[in-house]
C-alpha cells in the first residue's frame, strides 16, 4: 500500500516522505490546533513543533498501534491542549469562547477556494447540534469514549452510534 | 465474526478518533489485513474527517514547511556549503585578533621595560652630574686660590723674603711674601720636612733692636696643605721671619736650637 511505504520512509528519516505527509496532513493537524487555540499565530508555531516532533519520534510510531493520521492528530491535540495550560496562553486568553468547528468552518472565507468547500458548508449547515458535539470532542478535543459520555450525559453505547451515524452523513457529503 | 455489524458497530470511527484501547486497535489492524471492507472502510473515515479537520484551517500552512525544512536541516548539502564559507571567515578574524593582542601584549612589556631601563639610566647620569659639578666646584675653588698666589706674586707692593736654612736645617729654606697693605705674608714653605709627630712649625716676626720675637701662629696644616702655600696675618713692623719646631700647640718663645730657616727683611 502507498501510505504504508510513505510512512516506513517516514520512519526512515526520508525527507521527501516527510514533505508529501506534512502536504497530506498539515491543513487538517492545523484546522485541530487552531480549533483549540483560536489564536493564527500560535496555532502555526504549534503547528510547527508538531510536525518537527513527529519527525524526531518517527522511529516511536508503529502501524499496529493505529493509523498514521491518528498518530499525529494526537500529538497535535496534545500540543495545543498543553499550550492553553501554559501561563502566558492563559493571560492571553481570558475568556476562549466556546464554539464548536463548525463556527470556524461556516466563517472560513477560505473555504470558498477549495474543492468540497461547497458540501463542508452545507453539511455543518445542516448537522444537528448532537452530531455537532460528538464529533467535536472525539476529533477535535481528544475526548476518550466514555469522557464524551460523561460530557454529553449519554451512554457510552450512544455515543458510538451517533458518532458513527454523523461520520457516514459527513461521507457522503465530502467524498461522494 | 460478521464483519458487516463489526463496521456498524461504530469502532472504527473511534479507531480513526484514536480514543480505542492498545488491545482493540491490534484487532482492528488485523481485520484490515484480513477484510479489505474494513480497510475500505478505514480509508472513508479517515479521509472524511481529514477533509473536516482541514477546513476549519484559514491559513496556507506552506511557509510553516519551510521553516520546519529550515529547523530539521532539511537540503543539508546547501548548509555544510553555508558553514564552509563562513567557517575560515570566522577563524581569519579570530587568528587576526589573537595576533594582534599579543603583538599588542609584547609591545607594552617592551615599553614597560625600556621605561625601566631609562629610569635607572637617568638616575646614573644624576649621580655622575652632581659628581662632576662637585669636581668643578673644586677646580673653581682652586683656580680662584691659585688666580690669588699669582695676584700676590706679580704684585710690586710685596716683599719677597727668603729664608736660608740655619744650623743643623742647614738645607732647609722657605720664602716669605709679604703683602704690607693688607696685613698678611704667604709663607712659601716647600722647603721643609714634614714635621715629627708631635710638634708644629712656628712662624715668627721678629724687631732686631732688640731682638723681639713675636709669634705669629703655628702651621697646624702643614702635612694635609698641597702647595706648601700659607697665608698668615701679619700686622707688625717685622725686620726679619723665622721658623722654629715647636711642641703641639707652639710656644711663648722660640726654641733657637729648633730654628729652621731665618731671614731678614731687606731695606726697601
Amino acid at each position: 500500500m502507498e501510505l504504508d511505504q510513505l510512512v516506513e520512509n517516514f520512519k526512515q528519516k526520508d525527507e521527501k516522505a516527510f514533505e508529501k505527509l506534512y502536504n497530506m496532513y498539515s491543513d487538517s493537524m492545523h484546522g485541530v490546533i487552531y480549533n483549540i487555540l483560536r489564536d493564527h499565530d500560535i496555532a502555526q508555531e504549534v503547528m510547527q513543533d508538531v510536525f518537527i516532533k513527529a519527525w524526531h519520534k518517527g522511529d516511536s510510531y508503529s502501524s499496529k498501534k493505529g493509523r498514521f493520521f491518528t498518530w499525529i492528530l494526537n500529538i497535535a491535540r496534545n500540543a495545543a491542549i498543553d499550550k492553553t495550560r501554559s501561563k502566558a496562553f492563559k493571560n492571553s486568553k481570558q475568556n476562549l469562547n466556546s464554539d464548536f468547528f463548525v463556527d470556524i468552518i461556516e466563517g472560513n472565507e477560505n473555504l470558498d477556494d477549495k474543492t468540497d468547500a461547497i458540501g463542508i458548508k452545507k453539511f455543518v449547515g445542516k448537522l444537528a447540534e448532537k452530531c455537532k458535539a460528538v464529533i467535536e470532542l472525539l476529533y477535535f478535543k481528544g475526548y476518550t469514549q466514555s469522557e464524551a459520555s460523561e460530557a454529553l450525559d449519554m451512554p457510552i453505547g450512544t455515543i458510538k452510534t451517533r458518532n458513527r451515524n454523523c461520520i457516514q452523513e459527513l461521507r457522503n457529503l465530502v467524498l461522494n | 465474526m460478521d464483519i458487516k455489524a463489526y463496521i456498524e458497530s461504530g469502532i472504527l470511527e473511534l479507531y480513526v478518533a484514536g480514543t480505542l484501547s492498545e488491545k482493540e486497535n491490534e484487532e482492528v489492524y488485523a481485520l484490515m489485513h484480513k477484510h479489505p471492507e474494513v480497510l475500505q472502510e478505514v480509508l472513508e473515515i479517515e479521509a472524511a474527517i481529514v477533509k473536516l479537520t482541514a477546513s476549519t484551517s484559514q491559513r496556507d500552512s506552506d511557509h510553516i514547511l519551510q521553516r520546519i525544512k529550515q529547523t530539521l536541516g532539511f537540503g543539508s548539502d546547501n548548509d555544510t556549503k553555508l558553514i564552509s564559507i563562513a567557517k575560515p571567515k570566522y577563524n581569519w578574524i579570530t587568528y587576526t585578533g589573537w595576533a594582534a593582542s599579543i603583538v599588542l601584549a609584547a609591545g607594552l612589556l617592551w615599553t614597560v621595560n625600556q621605561n625601566k631601563q631609562l629610569q635607572s639610566d637617568i638616575q646614573i647620569a644624576e649621580t655622575q652630574q652632581s659628581l662632576l659639578e662637585t669636581q668643578i666646584a673644586n677646580s673653581k675653588n682652586n683656580l680662584k686660590d691659585a688666580n690669588v698666589l699669582i695676584n700676590v706674586l706679580r704684585d710690586d707692593n710685596i716683599t719677597k723674603v727668603p729664608l736660608a736654612g740655619q744650623g743643623n736645617f742647614a738645607s732647609t729654606f722657605a720664602k716669605v711674601y709679604w703683602d704690607k697693605d693688607s696685613d698678611r705674608i704667604f709663607l712659601d714653605a716647600q722647603g721643609l720636612p714634614e714635621p715629627p709627630e708631635g710638634k708644629v712649625y712656628q712662624v715668627w716676626s721678629l724687631t732686631l733692636t732688640p731682638l723681639t720675637p713675636t709669634s705669629l701662629g703655628t702651621i697646624d696644616r702643614f702635612t694635609a696643605d698641597a702647595n706648601k702655600i700659607f697665608e698668615i696675618k701679619n700686622a707688625n713692623e717685622s725686620e726679619a721671619f723665622g721658623i722654629t719646631l715647636e711642641p703641639d700647640g707652639g710656644s711663648e718663645s722660640p726654641t733657637m736650637d729648633q730654628l729652621y730657616t731665618l731671614g731678614v727683611v731687606s731695606a726697601s
